[in-house]
Protein backbone atom coordinates (compact mmCIF):
# COMPACT_ATOMS: atom_id res chain seq x y z
CA UNK A 1 0.00 0.00 0.00
CA UNK A 2 1.39 3.32 -0.81
CA UNK A 3 1.54 5.57 1.94
CA UNK A 4 0.15 8.90 3.01
CA UNK A 5 3.79 10.86 3.03
CA UNK A 6 3.92 9.15 -0.71
CA UNK A 7 0.66 10.27 -2.07
CA UNK A 8 1.18 13.55 -0.56
CA UNK A 9 4.39 14.34 -2.02
CA UNK A 10 3.26 13.47 -5.36
CA UNK A 11 -0.07 15.68 -5.00
CA UNK A 12 2.45 18.66 -4.07
CA UNK A 13 5.02 18.53 -6.84
CA UNK A 14 1.80 18.80 -8.89
CA UNK A 15 0.31 21.07 -7.18
CA UNK A 16 3.16 23.18 -5.87
CA UNK A 17 6.04 22.41 -7.76
CA UNK A 18 4.94 22.72 -10.92
CA UNK A 19 5.45 19.27 -12.14
CA UNK A 20 3.79 18.37 -15.38
CA UNK A 21 4.05 16.23 -18.41
CA UNK A 22 5.64 18.83 -21.07
CA UNK A 23 4.60 16.81 -24.44
CA UNK A 24 3.11 14.03 -25.93
CA UNK A 25 4.42 14.19 -29.51
CA UNK A 26 2.83 11.48 -32.13
CA UNK A 27 5.69 10.97 -34.53
CA UNK A 28 4.46 10.54 -38.27
CA UNK A 29 5.77 8.84 -40.91
CA UNK A 30 5.07 10.88 -44.42
CA UNK A 31 7.68 8.80 -46.38
CA UNK A 32 4.53 6.97 -48.11
CA UNK A 33 3.01 10.41 -48.74
CA UNK A 34 6.07 11.48 -51.25
CA UNK A 35 4.70 12.50 -55.04
CA UNK A 36 6.64 14.30 -57.33
CA UNK A 37 3.51 17.45 -57.32
CA UNK A 38 3.61 19.24 -54.68
CA UNK A 39 -0.33 19.68 -54.31
CA UNK A 40 -0.63 15.81 -54.25
CA UNK A 41 2.09 15.11 -51.96
CA UNK A 42 -0.01 18.04 -49.47
CA UNK A 43 -3.29 16.10 -49.92
CA UNK A 44 -1.82 13.08 -48.72
CA UNK A 45 0.13 14.66 -45.89
CA UNK A 46 -2.89 16.35 -44.37
CA UNK A 47 -5.00 12.86 -44.55
CA UNK A 48 -2.46 10.62 -43.01
CA UNK A 49 -1.82 13.75 -40.18
CA UNK A 50 -5.88 13.75 -39.59
CA UNK A 51 -6.12 10.02 -39.62
CA UNK A 52 -3.22 8.90 -37.26
CA UNK A 53 -3.67 11.97 -35.04
CA UNK A 54 -7.27 12.36 -34.98
CA UNK A 55 -7.64 10.62 -31.33
CA UNK A 56 -4.45 12.77 -30.24
CA UNK A 57 -5.56 15.68 -27.93
CA UNK A 58 -8.48 13.63 -26.76
CA UNK A 59 -6.18 10.95 -25.11
CA UNK A 60 -3.97 13.11 -24.06
CA UNK A 61 -7.22 15.22 -22.43
CA UNK A 62 -8.25 11.76 -20.84
CA UNK A 63 -4.81 10.52 -19.12
CA UNK A 64 -4.81 14.11 -18.00
CA UNK A 65 -8.21 13.74 -16.06
CA UNK A 66 -7.44 10.15 -15.00
CA UNK A 67 -3.64 10.61 -13.30
CA UNK A 68 -4.42 14.18 -12.28
CA UNK A 69 -1.43 15.56 -14.03
CA UNK A 70 -1.14 18.09 -16.59
CA UNK A 71 -0.02 17.14 -19.99
CA UNK A 72 0.66 20.66 -21.36
CA UNK A 73 1.26 20.25 -24.91
CA UNK A 74 -0.07 17.49 -27.37
CA UNK A 75 2.09 17.65 -30.48
CA UNK A 76 2.99 16.07 -33.94
CA UNK A 77 6.26 15.44 -35.53
CA UNK A 78 6.59 14.37 -38.98
CA UNK A 79 9.52 13.13 -41.46
CA UNK A 80 11.78 15.74 -42.84
CA UNK A 81 9.61 17.38 -45.76
CA UNK A 82 12.56 17.33 -47.85
CA UNK A 83 12.48 14.28 -48.28
CA UNK A 84 8.72 13.62 -49.16
CA UNK A 85 8.73 16.18 -52.05
CA UNK A 86 11.52 17.73 -55.15
CA UNK A 87 8.98 20.12 -55.95
CA UNK A 88 8.41 24.03 -54.32
CA UNK A 89 7.19 22.44 -50.67
CA UNK A 90 5.00 25.58 -49.73
CA UNK A 91 1.64 23.59 -50.47
CA UNK A 92 2.79 20.87 -47.99
CA UNK A 93 3.47 23.72 -45.28
CA UNK A 94 0.21 25.07 -45.87
CA UNK A 95 -1.46 21.60 -45.98
CA UNK A 96 0.24 20.77 -42.78
CA UNK A 97 -0.56 23.57 -40.44
CA UNK A 98 -4.50 22.52 -41.37
CA UNK A 99 -3.42 19.56 -40.40
CA UNK A 100 -2.40 20.80 -37.01
CA UNK A 101 -5.12 22.93 -36.29
CA UNK A 102 -7.81 20.30 -37.54
CA UNK A 103 -6.55 17.63 -34.83
CA UNK A 104 -5.83 20.42 -32.00
CA UNK A 105 -2.58 20.17 -31.84
CA UNK A 106 0.07 23.23 -30.44
CA UNK A 107 2.78 22.23 -33.14
CA UNK A 108 4.02 20.57 -35.79
CA UNK A 109 7.65 20.04 -36.32
CA UNK A 110 9.24 18.64 -39.19
CA UNK A 111 9.37 21.43 -41.80
CA UNK A 112 12.99 20.16 -42.16
CA UNK A 113 15.98 19.58 -44.36
CA UNK A 114 18.85 16.81 -43.21
CA UNK A 115 21.94 18.64 -45.09
CA UNK A 116 25.14 17.81 -42.61
CA UNK A 117 26.99 16.44 -45.68
CA UNK A 118 25.26 18.51 -48.55
CA UNK A 119 22.32 19.67 -49.81
CA UNK A 120 19.73 18.05 -52.64
CA UNK A 121 17.16 20.14 -54.68
CA UNK A 122 14.65 19.62 -52.36
CA UNK A 123 16.78 20.76 -49.35
CA UNK A 124 17.46 24.18 -51.07
CA UNK A 125 14.23 24.64 -52.11
CA UNK A 126 12.65 24.22 -48.65
CA UNK A 127 15.22 26.11 -47.18
CA UNK A 128 14.73 28.99 -49.34
CA UNK A 129 11.03 28.83 -48.61
CA UNK A 130 11.37 28.45 -44.66
CA UNK A 131 11.18 33.00 -44.09
CA UNK A 132 7.73 32.70 -46.27
CA UNK A 133 6.55 29.63 -44.59
CA UNK A 134 7.08 30.62 -41.00
CA UNK A 135 5.61 33.99 -41.17
CA UNK A 136 2.41 32.48 -43.15
CA UNK A 137 1.71 29.55 -40.86
CA UNK A 138 0.55 29.10 -37.24
CA UNK A 139 1.68 25.86 -36.03
CA UNK A 140 4.35 25.15 -37.79
CA UNK A 141 8.31 24.15 -36.78
CA UNK A 142 11.08 23.76 -38.68
CA UNK A 143 14.84 22.68 -38.28
CA UNK A 144 17.57 22.30 -39.99
CA UNK A 145 20.97 19.57 -39.50
CA UNK A 146 23.85 21.47 -40.32
CA UNK A 147 26.31 19.13 -38.93
CA UNK A 148 27.12 15.82 -37.66
CA UNK A 149 29.87 14.16 -35.97
CA UNK A 150 30.35 11.48 -38.53
CA UNK A 151 29.91 14.11 -41.72
CA UNK A 152 31.38 17.27 -40.49
CA UNK A 153 30.16 20.59 -40.86
CA UNK A 154 28.50 21.68 -43.97
CA UNK A 155 29.73 25.24 -44.62
CA UNK A 156 27.76 26.06 -46.91
CA UNK A 157 24.45 25.22 -44.73
CA UNK A 158 25.84 27.52 -42.00
CA UNK A 159 26.18 30.50 -44.42
CA UNK A 160 22.54 30.01 -45.86
CA UNK A 161 21.09 29.30 -41.99
CA UNK A 162 22.74 32.69 -41.27
CA UNK A 163 20.71 34.71 -44.30
CA UNK A 164 17.58 32.58 -43.79
CA UNK A 165 17.66 33.90 -39.74
CA UNK A 166 17.76 37.42 -40.83
CA UNK A 167 14.80 37.03 -43.74
CA UNK A 168 13.00 34.77 -41.10
CA UNK A 169 13.14 37.94 -38.29
CA UNK A 170 12.32 40.51 -40.92
CA UNK A 171 9.08 38.76 -42.32
CA UNK A 172 7.89 38.81 -38.65
CA UNK A 173 9.37 41.65 -37.22
CA UNK A 174 5.61 43.18 -36.10
CA UNK A 175 5.59 40.04 -33.67
CA UNK A 176 9.36 40.73 -32.84
CA UNK A 177 10.70 37.64 -35.03
CA UNK A 178 8.43 35.25 -34.11
CA UNK A 179 9.25 32.91 -36.64
CA UNK A 180 12.73 32.34 -35.62
CA UNK A 181 11.44 30.83 -32.16
CA UNK A 182 10.00 27.75 -34.49
CA UNK A 183 13.15 27.21 -36.25
CA UNK A 184 16.54 25.61 -35.19
CA UNK A 185 19.83 24.78 -36.81
CA UNK A 186 20.83 21.70 -35.44
CA UNK A 187 24.40 19.41 -35.23
CA UNK A 188 23.54 16.34 -34.54
CA UNK A 189 19.86 16.34 -34.74
CA UNK A 190 18.31 13.37 -33.13
CA UNK A 191 15.23 11.61 -35.00
CA UNK A 192 12.71 11.08 -31.67
CA UNK A 193 12.59 14.27 -29.82
CA UNK A 194 9.27 15.18 -28.98
CA UNK A 195 10.46 18.74 -28.38
CA UNK A 196 9.79 21.89 -30.30
CA UNK A 197 10.65 23.47 -32.25
CA UNK A 198 13.18 20.76 -32.76
CA UNK A 199 10.95 17.59 -32.78
CA UNK A 200 10.81 15.68 -36.41
CA UNK A 201 9.82 12.19 -37.15
CA UNK A 202 13.55 10.51 -38.43
CA UNK A 203 14.09 8.11 -41.77
CA UNK A 204 15.09 5.19 -38.82
CA UNK A 205 11.53 5.81 -37.07
CA UNK A 206 8.56 3.51 -37.67
CA UNK A 207 5.23 3.88 -39.21
CA UNK A 208 4.30 5.91 -36.31
CA UNK A 209 5.20 6.40 -32.63
CA UNK A 210 4.31 7.91 -28.86
CA UNK A 211 7.32 10.19 -27.83
CA UNK A 212 7.11 11.83 -24.52
CA UNK A 213 8.84 14.56 -22.63
CA UNK A 214 8.78 14.89 -19.42
CA UNK A 215 9.24 18.72 -17.16
CA UNK A 216 10.07 19.42 -13.30
CA UNK A 217 12.88 21.59 -12.72
CA UNK A 218 10.29 22.86 -9.75
CA UNK A 219 10.93 19.87 -8.25
CA UNK A 220 14.18 18.61 -9.01
CA UNK A 221 14.67 22.86 -7.23
CA UNK A 222 12.53 21.93 -4.13
CA UNK A 223 14.49 19.01 -3.39
CA UNK A 224 17.67 20.56 -3.48
CA UNK A 225 16.42 23.17 -0.98
CA UNK A 226 16.35 20.28 1.61
CA UNK A 227 20.17 19.65 1.53
CA UNK A 228 21.11 23.32 1.62
CA UNK A 229 24.87 23.48 1.97
CA UNK A 230 25.54 19.47 1.96
CA UNK A 231 28.10 18.44 -0.24
CA UNK A 232 27.91 17.94 -4.12
CA UNK A 233 27.62 13.79 -3.91
CA UNK A 234 24.54 14.33 -1.57
CA UNK A 235 23.41 17.27 -4.58
CA UNK A 236 23.41 14.36 -7.57
CA UNK A 237 22.04 12.00 -5.67
CA UNK A 238 19.19 13.82 -4.62
CA UNK A 239 18.91 14.97 -8.40
CA UNK A 240 18.64 11.23 -9.01
CA UNK A 241 16.23 10.26 -7.18
CA UNK A 242 13.71 12.93 -8.70
CA UNK A 243 14.81 12.46 -11.68
CA UNK A 244 13.50 8.83 -11.55
CA UNK A 245 10.25 9.49 -9.98
CA UNK A 246 9.48 12.34 -12.34
CA UNK A 247 10.55 9.81 -15.13
CA UNK A 248 8.46 6.98 -13.80
CA UNK A 249 5.55 9.15 -14.57
CA UNK A 250 6.66 10.18 -17.94
CA UNK A 251 6.97 6.04 -18.81
CA UNK A 252 3.49 5.61 -17.35
CA UNK A 253 2.09 8.23 -19.54
CA UNK A 254 3.62 7.09 -22.83
CA UNK A 255 2.34 3.97 -21.78
CA UNK A 256 -0.98 4.89 -21.50
CA UNK A 257 -1.34 6.98 -25.10
CA UNK A 258 0.69 3.88 -26.39
CA UNK A 259 -2.27 1.29 -25.15
CA UNK A 260 -4.82 3.34 -26.05
CA UNK A 261 -4.09 4.83 -29.27
CA UNK A 262 -2.42 1.56 -30.75
CA UNK A 263 0.60 3.06 -31.42
CA UNK A 264 3.83 2.15 -30.17
CA UNK A 265 6.17 3.68 -27.25
CA UNK A 266 8.83 5.15 -28.69
CA UNK A 267 10.90 6.88 -25.93
CA UNK A 268 10.51 9.30 -22.77
CA UNK A 269 13.16 12.29 -23.36
CA UNK A 270 14.22 12.90 -19.83
CA UNK A 271 14.89 16.62 -20.87
CA UNK A 272 14.12 18.77 -18.11
CA UNK A 273 12.08 21.74 -19.46
CA UNK A 274 11.40 24.97 -17.84
CA UNK A 275 8.59 27.43 -19.18
CA UNK A 276 8.57 31.33 -17.87
CA UNK A 277 6.69 30.55 -14.89
CA UNK A 278 8.19 31.43 -11.36
CA UNK A 279 9.36 27.51 -9.78
CA UNK A 280 9.81 26.25 -12.99
CA UNK A 281 13.47 27.28 -14.16
CA UNK A 282 16.39 25.33 -14.51
CA UNK A 283 18.88 28.53 -14.21
CA UNK A 284 16.83 28.88 -10.15
CA UNK A 285 18.34 25.08 -9.49
CA UNK A 286 21.92 26.52 -10.41
CA UNK A 287 21.26 29.39 -8.06
CA UNK A 288 19.95 26.69 -5.07
CA UNK A 289 23.17 25.15 -5.77
CA UNK A 290 25.10 28.49 -4.60
CA UNK A 291 25.10 30.82 -6.99
CA UNK A 292 23.90 33.89 -6.95
CA UNK A 293 22.84 34.12 -10.53
CA UNK A 294 23.12 31.49 -13.64
CA UNK A 295 26.20 32.54 -15.63
CA UNK A 296 28.72 32.82 -12.15
CA UNK A 297 32.16 31.29 -11.93
CA UNK A 298 30.79 27.81 -11.10
CA UNK A 299 27.33 27.37 -13.52
CA UNK A 300 29.10 24.79 -16.04
CA UNK A 301 30.29 22.87 -12.95
CA UNK A 302 26.69 22.70 -11.71
CA UNK A 303 25.09 22.11 -15.18
CA UNK A 304 26.98 19.43 -15.88
CA UNK A 305 26.20 17.92 -12.50
CA UNK A 306 22.69 18.39 -12.78
CA UNK A 307 22.53 17.26 -16.28
CA UNK A 308 24.63 14.31 -15.94
CA UNK A 309 22.76 13.10 -12.64
CA UNK A 310 18.84 13.85 -14.49
CA UNK A 311 20.21 11.13 -16.98
CA UNK A 312 21.30 8.99 -14.61
CA UNK A 313 18.22 8.52 -12.12
CA UNK A 314 16.20 9.11 -15.10
CA UNK A 315 17.95 6.05 -17.73
CA UNK A 316 16.30 3.61 -14.80
CA UNK A 317 12.86 4.76 -14.63
CA UNK A 318 12.03 3.95 -18.59
CA UNK A 319 12.48 0.92 -20.61
CA UNK A 320 13.62 3.24 -23.73
CA UNK A 321 15.32 6.80 -23.32
CA UNK A 322 16.27 8.98 -26.19
CA UNK A 323 15.57 12.90 -27.80
CA UNK A 324 17.64 15.03 -26.57
CA UNK A 325 17.77 13.81 -22.61
CA UNK A 326 19.39 16.67 -20.91
CA UNK A 327 18.63 20.38 -19.10
CA UNK A 328 17.68 22.78 -21.75
CA UNK A 329 18.79 26.08 -20.87
CA UNK A 330 16.92 28.58 -23.19
CA UNK A 331 16.61 32.14 -22.65
CA UNK A 332 13.18 33.35 -22.75
CA UNK A 333 11.38 30.22 -21.60
CA UNK A 334 13.31 30.80 -18.16
CA UNK A 335 12.67 33.56 -15.45
CA UNK A 336 15.85 32.64 -14.11
CA UNK A 337 17.83 33.24 -17.09
CA UNK A 338 15.67 36.48 -17.96
CA UNK A 339 17.37 37.54 -14.59
CA UNK A 340 20.65 36.85 -14.92
CA UNK A 341 20.64 38.04 -18.47
CA UNK A 342 18.75 41.01 -16.92
CA UNK A 343 21.48 41.46 -14.27
CA UNK A 344 24.31 41.58 -16.52
CA UNK A 345 25.15 37.57 -14.83
CA UNK A 346 25.06 35.65 -18.04
CA UNK A 347 26.66 36.36 -21.48
CA UNK A 348 26.54 34.39 -24.66
CA UNK A 349 29.74 32.83 -24.18
CA UNK A 350 28.85 32.29 -21.55
CA UNK A 351 25.83 30.16 -22.80
CA UNK A 352 28.29 28.58 -25.40
CA UNK A 353 30.45 27.57 -22.70
CA UNK A 354 27.13 25.78 -20.86
CA UNK A 355 25.93 24.39 -24.12
CA UNK A 356 28.91 21.81 -23.93
CA UNK A 357 27.72 19.93 -20.97
CA UNK A 358 24.20 20.04 -21.84
CA UNK A 359 21.24 19.60 -23.87
CA UNK A 360 21.08 21.75 -26.10
CA UNK A 361 22.53 24.73 -27.22
CA UNK A 362 22.25 28.60 -27.65
CA UNK A 363 18.17 28.66 -27.34
CA UNK A 364 15.50 31.07 -27.44
CA UNK A 365 18.22 34.28 -27.27
CA UNK A 366 17.42 37.42 -28.76
CA UNK A 367 20.28 39.44 -30.16
CA UNK A 368 20.34 42.86 -31.89
CA UNK A 369 18.38 43.59 -34.94
CA UNK A 370 21.59 44.53 -36.90
CA UNK A 371 23.46 41.64 -36.31
CA UNK A 372 25.03 40.62 -39.37
CA UNK A 373 24.01 36.97 -41.26
CA UNK A 374 27.68 36.31 -41.31
CA UNK A 375 27.96 36.67 -37.45
CA UNK A 376 24.77 34.63 -36.97
CA UNK A 377 26.09 32.14 -39.10
CA UNK A 378 29.74 32.03 -37.11
CA UNK A 379 27.33 31.68 -34.14
CA UNK A 380 26.15 28.38 -35.56
CA UNK A 381 29.34 27.46 -36.81
CA UNK A 382 30.94 27.56 -33.55
CA UNK A 383 28.00 25.75 -31.70
CA UNK A 384 28.06 22.63 -34.64
CA UNK A 385 31.63 22.11 -33.95
CA UNK A 386 30.80 21.68 -30.03
CA UNK A 387 28.25 19.28 -31.02
CA UNK A 388 30.63 18.15 -33.78
CA UNK A 389 34.07 17.32 -31.47
CA UNK A 390 31.70 16.28 -28.63
CA UNK A 391 29.18 13.87 -30.43
CA UNK A 392 26.48 15.53 -28.94
CA UNK A 393 23.16 17.43 -29.81
CA UNK A 394 23.80 20.70 -30.16
CA UNK A 395 21.38 23.50 -31.74
CA UNK A 396 21.15 27.29 -32.49
CA UNK A 397 17.49 29.13 -32.04
CA UNK A 398 18.55 33.08 -32.00
CA UNK A 399 16.39 35.51 -32.74
CA UNK A 400 17.64 38.94 -34.13
CA UNK A 401 14.47 41.52 -32.81
CA UNK A 402 14.20 44.18 -35.72
CA UNK A 403 14.82 47.89 -34.50
CA UNK A 404 15.82 46.31 -30.98
CA UNK A 405 19.72 46.99 -29.59
CA UNK A 406 20.88 44.88 -26.53
CA UNK A 407 19.23 45.39 -23.45
CA UNK A 408 16.08 45.86 -24.98
CA UNK A 409 12.99 43.37 -24.37
CA UNK A 410 11.58 41.34 -27.00
CA UNK A 411 7.82 39.10 -25.96
CA UNK A 412 6.80 36.30 -27.56
CA UNK A 413 4.34 35.64 -24.87
CA UNK A 414 2.85 32.07 -23.83
CA UNK A 415 5.90 29.49 -23.12
CA UNK A 416 7.85 31.16 -25.48
CA UNK A 417 8.15 33.78 -22.51
CA UNK A 418 10.26 36.93 -22.94
CA UNK A 419 14.06 38.22 -23.36
CA UNK A 420 15.91 40.60 -22.95
CA UNK A 421 18.22 41.45 -25.82
CA UNK A 422 21.39 39.98 -25.44
CA UNK A 423 24.99 41.94 -27.10
CA UNK A 424 26.71 39.94 -29.93
CA UNK A 425 30.31 39.78 -30.54
CA UNK A 426 30.26 41.92 -33.75
CA UNK A 427 33.72 41.36 -34.75
CA UNK A 428 34.28 40.90 -38.54
CA UNK A 429 34.13 37.11 -39.73
CA UNK A 430 32.63 38.00 -43.11
CA UNK A 431 35.69 36.28 -45.29
CA UNK A 432 35.42 33.35 -42.73
CA UNK A 433 31.79 32.55 -43.31
CA UNK A 434 32.27 33.26 -47.29
CA UNK A 435 34.78 30.35 -47.60
CA UNK A 436 31.83 27.97 -47.31
CA UNK A 437 32.82 23.89 -48.69
CA UNK A 438 33.09 21.36 -45.56
CA UNK A 439 34.64 21.28 -42.13
CA UNK A 440 36.03 17.66 -42.35
CA UNK A 441 34.57 15.02 -39.80
CA UNK A 442 36.98 14.70 -36.65
CA UNK A 443 39.24 11.77 -36.25
CA UNK A 444 37.06 9.85 -33.59
CA UNK A 445 34.19 10.22 -35.66
CA UNK A 446 36.53 6.79 -37.70
CA UNK A 447 35.21 4.52 -35.11
CA UNK A 448 34.52 1.20 -37.26
CA UNK B 1 -8.43 -3.94 -9.20
CA UNK B 2 -8.51 -0.52 -10.81
CA UNK B 3 -7.85 2.05 -7.68
CA UNK B 4 -8.60 5.56 -7.51
CA UNK B 5 -7.31 7.96 -4.49
CA UNK B 6 -10.22 11.01 -3.87
CA UNK B 7 -8.49 13.52 -2.15
CA UNK B 8 -11.65 15.97 -0.53
CA UNK B 9 -10.12 18.98 0.86
CA UNK B 10 -11.20 22.26 2.28
CA UNK B 11 -13.36 24.02 5.69
CA UNK B 12 -14.55 21.33 7.96
CA UNK B 13 -18.10 20.90 8.51
CA UNK B 14 -20.43 18.42 9.59
CA UNK B 15 -21.16 14.98 7.06
CA UNK B 16 -18.15 15.28 4.54
CA UNK B 17 -17.32 11.56 5.14
CA UNK B 18 -21.15 10.93 5.07
CA UNK B 19 -21.81 12.73 1.74
CA UNK B 20 -18.83 11.52 -0.10
CA UNK B 21 -19.35 7.74 1.34
CA UNK B 22 -22.67 8.08 0.39
CA UNK B 23 -22.22 9.25 -3.23
CA UNK B 24 -19.43 6.12 -3.20
CA UNK B 25 -22.33 3.85 -2.48
CA UNK B 26 -24.80 5.02 -5.20
CA UNK B 27 -22.23 4.70 -7.88
CA UNK B 28 -21.02 1.26 -6.11
CA UNK B 29 -17.55 1.94 -5.42
CA UNK B 30 -16.23 0.19 -2.66
CA UNK B 31 -14.17 2.11 -0.02
CA UNK B 32 -10.47 0.70 0.78
CA UNK B 33 -8.49 3.09 2.85
CA UNK B 34 -9.54 6.47 4.35
CA UNK B 35 -7.15 8.75 6.48
CA UNK B 36 -8.36 12.43 7.45
CA UNK B 37 -7.23 15.02 9.72
CA UNK B 38 -7.80 18.56 10.69
CA UNK B 39 -5.34 20.84 10.81
CA UNK B 40 -6.19 24.64 11.63
CA UNK B 41 -10.18 23.68 10.74
CA UNK B 42 -9.33 22.96 7.37
CA UNK B 43 -10.29 19.43 6.69
CA UNK B 44 -8.03 16.97 4.82
CA UNK B 45 -9.21 13.34 3.49
CA UNK B 46 -7.69 10.86 1.62
CA UNK B 47 -10.05 8.08 0.21
CA UNK B 48 -8.22 4.92 -1.59
CA UNK B 49 -11.43 3.21 -3.48
CA UNK B 50 -11.47 0.40 -5.62
CA UNK B 51 -13.43 0.95 -9.33
CA UNK B 52 -14.23 -2.18 -10.44
CA UNK B 53 -17.92 -2.25 -9.40
CA UNK B 54 -18.76 0.85 -10.81
CA UNK B 55 -20.46 0.82 -14.08
CA UNK B 56 -19.80 4.14 -14.99
CA UNK B 57 -16.61 5.39 -16.77
CA UNK B 58 -13.93 7.62 -14.59
CA UNK B 59 -15.04 10.99 -16.47
CA UNK B 60 -18.66 10.20 -15.29
CA UNK B 61 -17.66 9.52 -11.90
CA UNK B 62 -15.88 12.60 -12.01
CA UNK B 63 -19.40 14.56 -13.32
CA UNK B 64 -21.43 12.69 -10.53
CA UNK B 65 -18.88 14.14 -7.44
CA UNK B 66 -19.83 17.45 -8.81
CA UNK B 67 -22.77 18.05 -7.07
CA UNK B 68 -21.08 16.89 -3.56
CA UNK B 69 -18.14 19.49 -4.41
CA UNK B 70 -20.44 22.31 -4.56
CA UNK B 71 -22.83 21.04 -1.79
CA UNK B 72 -19.76 21.06 0.47
CA UNK B 73 -17.67 23.92 -1.23
CA UNK B 74 -14.50 21.51 -0.82
CA UNK B 75 -11.99 20.78 -3.49
CA UNK B 76 -12.66 17.00 -4.08
CA UNK B 77 -9.57 15.36 -6.54
CA UNK B 78 -10.27 11.90 -7.88
CA UNK B 79 -7.24 10.23 -9.65
CA UNK B 80 -6.08 6.72 -10.64
CA UNK B 81 -3.66 5.34 -8.00
CA UNK B 82 -1.17 3.68 -10.96
CA UNK B 83 0.58 7.33 -10.80
CA UNK B 84 1.24 7.34 -6.87
CA UNK B 85 2.52 3.21 -8.24
CA UNK B 86 4.82 4.55 -10.81
CA UNK B 87 6.26 7.14 -8.75
CA UNK B 88 6.91 5.41 -5.57
CA UNK B 89 7.72 1.45 -6.24
CA UNK B 90 9.29 -0.01 -8.59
Amino acid sequence: MIEKREILQTMHMIQQENFDIRTITLGINLLDCSDRDANRCAERVYEKICRTARDLVKTGEEIETELGIPIVNKRISVTPISLICQDDPRPIALALDRAAAEVGVNFLGGYSALMHKGATLADERLLASIPEVLSETKFLCSSVNVASTRAGINMNAVKEMGEIIKRTAELTADQDGLGCAKLVVFANAVEDNPFMAGAFCGVGEPECAINVGVSGPGVVKVALEHVKGMPFDVVAETIKRTAFKITRVGQLVAKEASKRMNIPFGIVDLSLAPTPARGDSVAHILTEMGLLNAGAPGTTAALALLNDAVKKGGIMASNHVGGLSGAFIPVSEDIGMIEAVSAGALTLEKLEAMTCVCSVGLDMIAIPGDTSAATISGIIADEAAIGMINNKTTAVRLIPAVGKKAGDLVEFGGLLGRAPVMSVNTQDNSEFIARGGRIPAPVHSMRN
Amino acid sequence: MKKALISVTGLDTTGIIARVAMKLYELNINILDITQTILGGYFTMMMVVDLDGAEKSFEEINLELEPVREELKMSIHMQRMDIFDAMHRI
